[in-house]
């Protein structure tokens, strides 16, 4: 059963993106388990609001583990200590009383702090820009069913579509790789019939995107895939690799 | 003698009684007479939008669109390049609008809260898309869809707009997996479907429990080809904070751009554009507890509205039956359990008063109670639809059954949603593949495993019919001011079905809104791209600056959140699931008085021209504060019961909406009329040609 708890949080504060960051340690008293871990992170502001200081700053939207704004590591994972979930989908009953909770932003080259736990991801979104589509205008396509896919290949593709695209990937991993990120894409589109046809130059154009952006290498120690909150598997990057060998025997 | 006298003064007495009553009922009857007499006065005074004034084709309702495609007139490439357009959202309407319109050569400007087009909160859908595809062989048709649509949206929404929606939901199937969004197939390789509440086919298509992300993203990569090729430009943590109008040489006033605030830099900004297509979403966070993302608000509605576009049906909001129950004061959102569950769910609460108790108590747990003791109450009720009754009625149900006192947890405001028969039926393995992932989010948030122990389920705001008027077009009342998706009122009518908001998302932003902006836009290729420095643009700036310093300035004693939760009970007390004329004319007091509190009492920590939370959370709620008071008086003008909005004067001995189809079968647009000046009531008839209106039953 979920009762009160006394925690202390530790969390980082920075200004700015050149601003000197800090951990500051803030003390809350009678919080209930069953309160999700960001509904902590609002008492805790609600707090620092009538102490007149400047609340916490953290991104965070549907709260309901889809958006992938979120974005906190909390006691050193992405968030946070519980599986295949997002830190708003973390609850309070996972800590102890009298717990000190350390939250930290990501941290990761690519993902500059914008303020307190807030960071910027806009790489993401320029990888995706660079080739994670289907070239196709609206209008003057065929049938959906005039194209049958295999359930486990549309499963499959499925599967890798989940990334909600929140960064923890690139966070959990030593070298900063996004390569979790960009196969989960590549996958996802080189499975199905729609998006074979561009499936090689879209490999390597993401791939170079994300080297150019100032991701690490990917060395296969799998933290991102363990760290997923919608647990994208690690073939999906065998698969990019495939790809992405393809193009490269092309040229 | 005296006896006499006293004979006599009684007899003045009641004479005079009598004829001061006699007097005072004249009065009255005079009284009600003048009022009655103002009434019709007000009523013909009532200014009236024709079908005409609505841009609605002639012709029969399945030629309508084509007719209205035929003749329209369209802008040539060259022409094209020259337009820019803003987009304000990324959410299905939003994106695919944007990606739409640049596709065919237009220079589009798209603006978001979030710090990626990605996360606009259509990602949270989870059930599915409707489309009339009949895959299933099971008699579905255009026609069945755009009746199931009228009829779920109790005769209250245009006939030709959602024939239109019907006729294109074929076409968004297609788009969708043309751009390798993976729908759920069946062994064969061909797409699979699931029913939804108000209809009697199987025509959603689905992505597991995540239809509404694989849509956002099969949109939001066709957004990021076209940002990649430099034809949209991206802005994103920025918001939207006024529309600039400017007065085209014969006077009349076009919106030709907006000021937006970077969220992280606080500088308020300036952009021009041709034409301003709004897709900002619902406003169902009016009532701070919704299943609503955190930053979905209703700002861009409200400034749309105070600069001439009409708001219509504000009061319709709908109640969504299948949320997770509220759990305590610090609760910041209501989550959503899809309204697929209710497939192979059964909903029910306990026969007997007493076993409530205990469920209340904590002394027992619903697989505790036998079968013979448990009420399935939607099926009882409603037996041709049962658990697949439309959100509306389910709501209502849930509530009737708690009222009663039958509530299956602690604050008794929840009943179950029981897998157990369908586990029993398909296996464990089925149940898990087909729902896998909202039982783990179920299990995550409640701690408890549905596998094992029915789910418990409660009604929560989730999404709002109402949102301002547009025509056939989608264009508002204001010229070259477009609005989109969610945040328009067009296709819903008083409820919305399930499965149905993807599909008019995604049918404005790819299939309607790219020709129809294209009537308008035709007749403006000759004008130039503006200067932001127009003078126009500098007063819309300073008026917003002006507010921000004002709220800044306040510096009270109460947090943004504080004053929000308090709107919130307000609304759920006062202009939620049961409405009343008295319940609603306090609820407005209150509102105005939250409204004073705010606005002397706020406290916002930080500086403006930075990054700050809580200024851009005070914004919003100024105008959630606006909307709230204008739900409820639009609730309050509306003496019926239709869809989500719930008159209990107005009911069937059995407790069913009762409609007032002589009176009310009209769009309530509200017209702003100046700062705390009550709106203007603007009636669209809504005169059925082709459908027969009835009285919805989903019992036989």
């Amino acid at each position: 059963m979920d009762s009160y708890i006394d925690i202390k949080v530790r969390v980082w504060r920075q200004a700015g993106p050149k601003a000197q960051g800090h951990f500051e340690t803030y003390e809350l008293k009678h919080v209930f388990q069953g309160a999700s871990f960001l509904e902590m992170i609002d008492i805790l502001n609600e707090q620092l609001i009538a102490e007149h200081k400047d609340p916490v700053t953290y991104d965070h939207d549907c709260r309901e583990g889809i958006c992938g704004m979120c974005s906190m590591y909390v006691n050193g994972h992405p968030h946070g200590p519980d599986s295949a979930i997002t830190t708003c989908q973390l609850h309070m009953r996972k800590f102890k009383d009298g717990e000190t909770i350390t939250v930290e932003p990501w941290r990761s080259r690519a993902f500059p702090v914008i303020k307190d736990l807030m960071v910027d991801r806009g790489a993401y979104d320029k990888i995706m820009q660079a080739g994670g589509f289907v070239s196709v205008n609206t209008g003057g396509v065929p049938d959906a069913n005039a194209i049958p896919i295999p359930k486990p290949v549309a499963d499959e593709a499925m599967d890798a579509a989940s990334c909600i695209g929140c960064g923890a990937c690139a966070a959990a991993c030593k070298n900063g790789s996004a390569m979790l990120f960009v196969a989960a894409k590549v996958s996802q589109l080189a499975l199905l019939p729609q998006g074979k046809i561009e499936a090689a130059a879209r490999a390597k154009a993401m791939v170079a995107k994300m080297d150019e952006l100032g991701f690490g290498n990917c060395t296969n120690t799998g933290a991102c895939a363990a760290e997923c909150p919608k647990s994208v598997s690690l073939a999906n990057i065998a698969r990019l690799n495939r790809e992405f060998l393809k193009a490269k025997f092309k040229d | 003698m005296a006896k006499k006298e006293e004979i006599i003064d009684a007899a003045k007495k009641t004479v005079k009684k009598v004829a001061v009553r006699a007097a005072k009922k004249a009065v009255e009857a005079a009284e009600a007479a003048a009022t009655a007499a103002a009434e019709a006065i007000k009523e013909a005074q009532t200014p009236v939008i024709t079908p005409k004034d609505a841009k609605i084709p002639e012709g029969p309702l399945e030629l309508k669109w084509t007719n209205y495609k035929n003749h329209q007139k369209l802008v040539n490439p060259a022409n094209k390049r020259r337009l820019d357009i803003i987009v304000v959202g990324t959410g299905l309407a939003g994106a695919s609008a944007a990606a739409s319109l640049a596709e065919m050569g237009f220079n589009v400007l798209n603006f978001c809260i979030q710090d990626s087009p990605r996360r606009a909160h259509s990602i949270a859908a989870q059930g599915g898309i409707n489309a009339a595809k009949n895959y299933q062989n099971d008699g579905d048709s255009v026609y069945r869809l755009y009746y199931d649509t009228i009829k779920g949206g109790d005769y209250r929404a245009r006939e030709a707009n959602v024939y239109r929606l019907a006729e294109v939901s074929n076409n968004i199937i297609d788009q969708c997996v043309a751009q390798g969004v993976p729908f759920a197939r069946e062994y064969g390789g061909l797409l699979d479907n699931r029913s939804f509440g108000g209809a009697q086919v199987s025509r959603t298509f689905y992505a597991k429990g995540q239809t509404g992300q694989q849509l956002l993203l099969g949109a939001y990569s066709a957004l990021s080809r076209q940002i990649g090729k430099g034809k949209v430009k991206m802005y994103t943590r920025y918001e939207m904070l006024d529309i600039v109008l400017i007065a085209d040489e014969n006077g009349e006033k076009r919106a030709r751009g907006i000021i937006a605030r970077n969220l992280v830099t606080g500088r308020i900004e300036r952009f021009f554009a041709h034409a301003v297509v709004v897709g900002s979403g619902g406003y169902g966070n009016t009532f701070f507890l919704s299943t609503n993302a955190m930053a979905s608000n209703g700002s861009a509605a409200m400034q749309m509205y105070r600069h001439g576009a009409y708001f219509a049906n504000p009061c319709y909001a709908q109640i969504h039956p299948t949320c997770i129950p509220k759990h305590g004061d610090f609760q910041s959102k209501l989550t959503l359990m899809s309204e697929s569950l209710r497939n192979d769910g059964r909903i029910w609460v306990p026969k007997k008063l007493e076993d409530a108790k205990l469920l209340q108590a904590g002394k027992i747990k619903g697989r505790d109670i036998p079968e013979e003791d448990r009420d399935y109450y939607l099926e009882r009720r409603y037996p041709a639809f049962g658990n697949l009754v439309p959100r509306d009625v389910a709501s209502r149900a849930a509530k009737e059954r708690c009222d009663k006192g039958y509530g299956v947890n602690n604050t008794g405001l929840a009943v179950f949603l029981d897998f157990s028969e369908a586990i029993q039926r398909l296996g464990k393995d089925v149940v898990a593949q087909k729902y896998g992932n909202l039982f783990q989010m179920y299990e995550k948030i409640v701690d408890e495993n549905p596998y094992e122990n029915p789910m418990m389920i409660f009604p929560a705001i989730h999404y709002t019919m109402g949102g301002i008027w547009v025509d056939y077009e989608l264009q508002t009342s204001v010229k070259g001011l477009f609005c989109i998706g969610e945040a328009n009122f067009s296709d819903h009518g008083a409820n919305r079905l399930g499965a149905s908001a993807l599909m008019q998302g995604l049918a404005d932003g790819y299939f309607v809104l790219p020709y129809t902006i294209q009537n308008y836009l035709a007749d403006q290729i000759g004008v130039p791209r503006m200067s932001t420095d127009l003078p126009e643009f500098a007063e819309a700036e300073k008026a917003v600056q002006d507010k921000i310093d004002k709220l800044m300035a306040i510096q009270g004693k109460r947090s943004v959140d504080s004053i929000h939760k308090e709107l919130g009970l307000v609304m759920w007390d006062f202009v939620g699931m049961g409405r009343t004329a008295e319940g609603l004319k306090e609820g407005i007091k209150k509102i105005d008085a939250i409204k004073k509190e705010f606005w002397t009492n706020v406290y916002i920590p930080g500086e403006a021209n930075s990054l700050n939370n809580e200024l851009e959370k005070a914004l919003r709620l100024a105008d959630f504060i606006e909307i709230g008071r204008l739900m409820a008086v639009d609730a309050l003008h509306r003496e019926e019961s239709c869809g989500g909005h719930f008159r209990e004067e107005y009911q069937t001995p059995e407790g069913e909406a009762l409609r007032q189809d002589d009176k009310f079968s009209y769009v309530g647009c509200w017209k702003y009329m100046g700062e705390d000046q009550e709106p203007q009531l603007i009636k669209e008839p809504l005169d059925y040609e082709f459908t027969e209106r009835k009285t919805r039953n989903y019992k036989n």
